[in-house]
């Protein structure tokens, strides 16, 4: 068995301090009755930044997540999150569900605009704020339809927005584009790059896709299986900047995808 | 749309009332008007106030015992499904309720509570409540966790997940116990009214069939279910008014 730290992959162990860290997590454990999900996990998150959690399934990561999210406790570890200790759900995280997890009573404007409506914010004023943020998604003129009226790739776009919505300094993203078709979730992955650009915001970002989290990331954690702890950090570097059309076709893109899938495989079988 | 839908409903009651007619010409029976003839009865009790009268005095019962029957029945569904404890507490009597033969359990009514209103209003709540409590309970538990943790990661408090989560998406089964429940709390009137003492419209029914006054007789059951049909359809549109989105499926589906 080979017991790995964060191992030496590139240029990370270096490169990892000389980031603001938004999010930490540290030796997080997590059994369900006697299931171990997660043992031992510690991992940092660079402000402004995109990491990606990958991993085979049942690995997980859908755990740490909502753990992140405070949706969890951990049985044992703790959470930072700007380095304030996580108790629960707080303001300054938001959540993009898997299965959207839209409310099929409420139209995309009260869906969008919901985290603020719970926050207590006048109603005139968080539809002002919904509605800016359902243009920027592109969903203008869809304001007033019901979810079982837009397509899967509609439907996370209005998750999407609500958790733009409440301005939160984290985005904590569950396999958000597996729903969604091929050219759809390409859109979708050229769009987050754009976001993070722009957002100053820290994205973590669930994936099981192995190109998905090399194409859209700055740095790539990879969970072993059950029970799960980081087994490397990968942080893609050079391709980062040469504009989203050429990255598909950068020669460090694809060896890092062929080296994570080298590192995966024997998990697969 | 709209309009087809009125227009099937036109066409179905033709077809009902014009058997009805024919059956009635036949005659499948001596006790058994034409359409017309109870239409006539109808309008007659209508014109002198009997209708009214008898409204006047089934109408107490049915509504308090169907207000209660709501309210009191959403409340505690809610609660019952929320929590084990409540499930432990009410969910048997509710079932055994609901099971119970209410004809024999009227005697003991009128021995506890007298022939008066109260009686009255029991037995509708005992026809109603039980499918809108187990209804509302059952659809509460079967909350879809991911909506609720939704909410719990945009910050709701316990309150707004009820209110703004759970009720609304239970709503379209609570809705489809109402209508169950209303239609029950209807015949639990006219029941107590024809086991208990004989009033308002249950009175109708056993007096003009005491005299063999037919038509009469069948005109007050015919008032009672096109009253139930009208306010369920009343019901509907309340619930569409409500909750358009939960219409057509859910959106996770
Ligand atoms: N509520 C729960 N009760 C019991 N076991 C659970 C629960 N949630 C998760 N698990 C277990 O924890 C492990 C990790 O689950 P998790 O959902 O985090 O995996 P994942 O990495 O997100 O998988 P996927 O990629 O398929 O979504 C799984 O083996 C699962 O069986
Ligand atoms: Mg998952």
């Amino acid at each position: 068995m080979p017991q790995t730290s964060a191992a030496e992959t590139g240029t990370d162990a270096t490169e990892d301090t000389a980031f603001e860290i938004a999010v930490s997590t540290r030796n997080i454990s997590k059994n369900f009755g006697d299931v171990e999900a997660l043992n031992d996990l510690s991992l940092e998150f660079p402000l402004g930044q995109l990491t990606s959690l990958l991993g085979p399934s049942g690995c997980g990561k859908t755990t740490l997540l909502k753990i992140i999210a405070g949706l969890l406790e951990p049985t044992s570890g703790e959470v930072e999150v700007n380095g304030q200790k996580v108790t629960g759900p707080g303001p300054d995280r938001a959540f993009v569900f898997q299965d959207f997890a839209l409310l099929p009573w409420a139209s995309v404007i009260r869906n969008v605009a919901f985290g603020l409506e719970l926050r207590g914010v006048a109603r005139s004023e968080r539809e002002a704020v919904a509605e800016s943020y359902i243009k920027q998604v592109g969903l203008a003129g869809f304001e007033n339809a019901y979810p079982h009226e837009l397509s899967g790739g509609m439907r996370q776009r209005v998750g999407l927005a609500r958790a733009l919505a409440v301005d939160a300094e984290v985005l904590l993203m569950d396999e958000p584009f597996s729903a969604v078709d091929e050219q759809t979730r390409r859109k979708f992955q050229e769009d987050l790059l754009g976001l993070v650009q722009d957002q100053k915001k820290t994205f973590i970002f669930v994936t099981h896709s192995i190109e998905e989290a090399v194409y859209v990331s700055d740095q790539v954690a990879i969970l072993l299986p059950r029970p799960s702890r980081v087994s490397e950090i990968i942080r893609p570097s050079s391709f980062r900047g040469k504009g989203v059309d050429n990255i598909r076709r950068d020669p460090e893109y694809l060896d890092i995808v062929d080296e994570i899938w080298t590192s995966l495989r024997r998990y697969v079988e | 749309m709209m309009n087809r839908s009125l227009s099937l409903k036109v066409l179905s009651a033709v077809i009902l009332f014009g058997a009805w007619e024919i059956a009635g010409h036949i005659p499948v029976s001596f006790a058994f008007p034409t359409f017309m003839e109870s239409m006539g009865a109808l309008m007659r009790m209508m014109g002198d106030g009997t209708m009214l009268d008898a409204y006047a005095e089934t109408l107490k019962p049915l509504a308090v015992g169907i207000a209660i029957s709501a309210v009191l029945g959403i409340a505690i569904g809610v609660w019952v499904g929320l929590s084990r404890f409540f499930d432990w507490l009410f969910s048997p009597i509710f079932i055994v309720m609901q099971a119970a033969p209410l004809a024999a359990l009227i005697p003991l009514l009128i021995l506890a509570y007298g022939i008066g209103l109260t009686s009255k209003v029991l037995v509708v709540c005992i026809m109603a409540m039980p499918v809108i409590v187990l209804n509302t309970a059952g659809a509460v538990r079967n909350t879809p966790d991911s909506i609720k943790e939704m909410g719990r990661s945009y910050l709701a408090t316990d309150l707004d997940i009820i209110l703004k989560i759970i009720i609304p998406a239970a709503s379209p089964v609570i809705f489809a116990g109402l209508r169950l429940g209303i239609s029950a709390g209807f015949i639990g009137a006219i029941l107590a009214e024809l086991k208990i003492t004989p009033t308002g419209v249950g009175d109708i029914i056993t007096y003009s069939r005491s005299i063999a006054d037919y038509p009469s007789m069948y005109a007050a059951i015919f008032s009672i279910i096109l009253l139930a049909v009208l306010f369920l359809n009343l019901l509907e549109r309340v619930e569409a008014a409500l909750f358009k989105g939960n219409q057509r499926g859910y959106a996770s589906d």
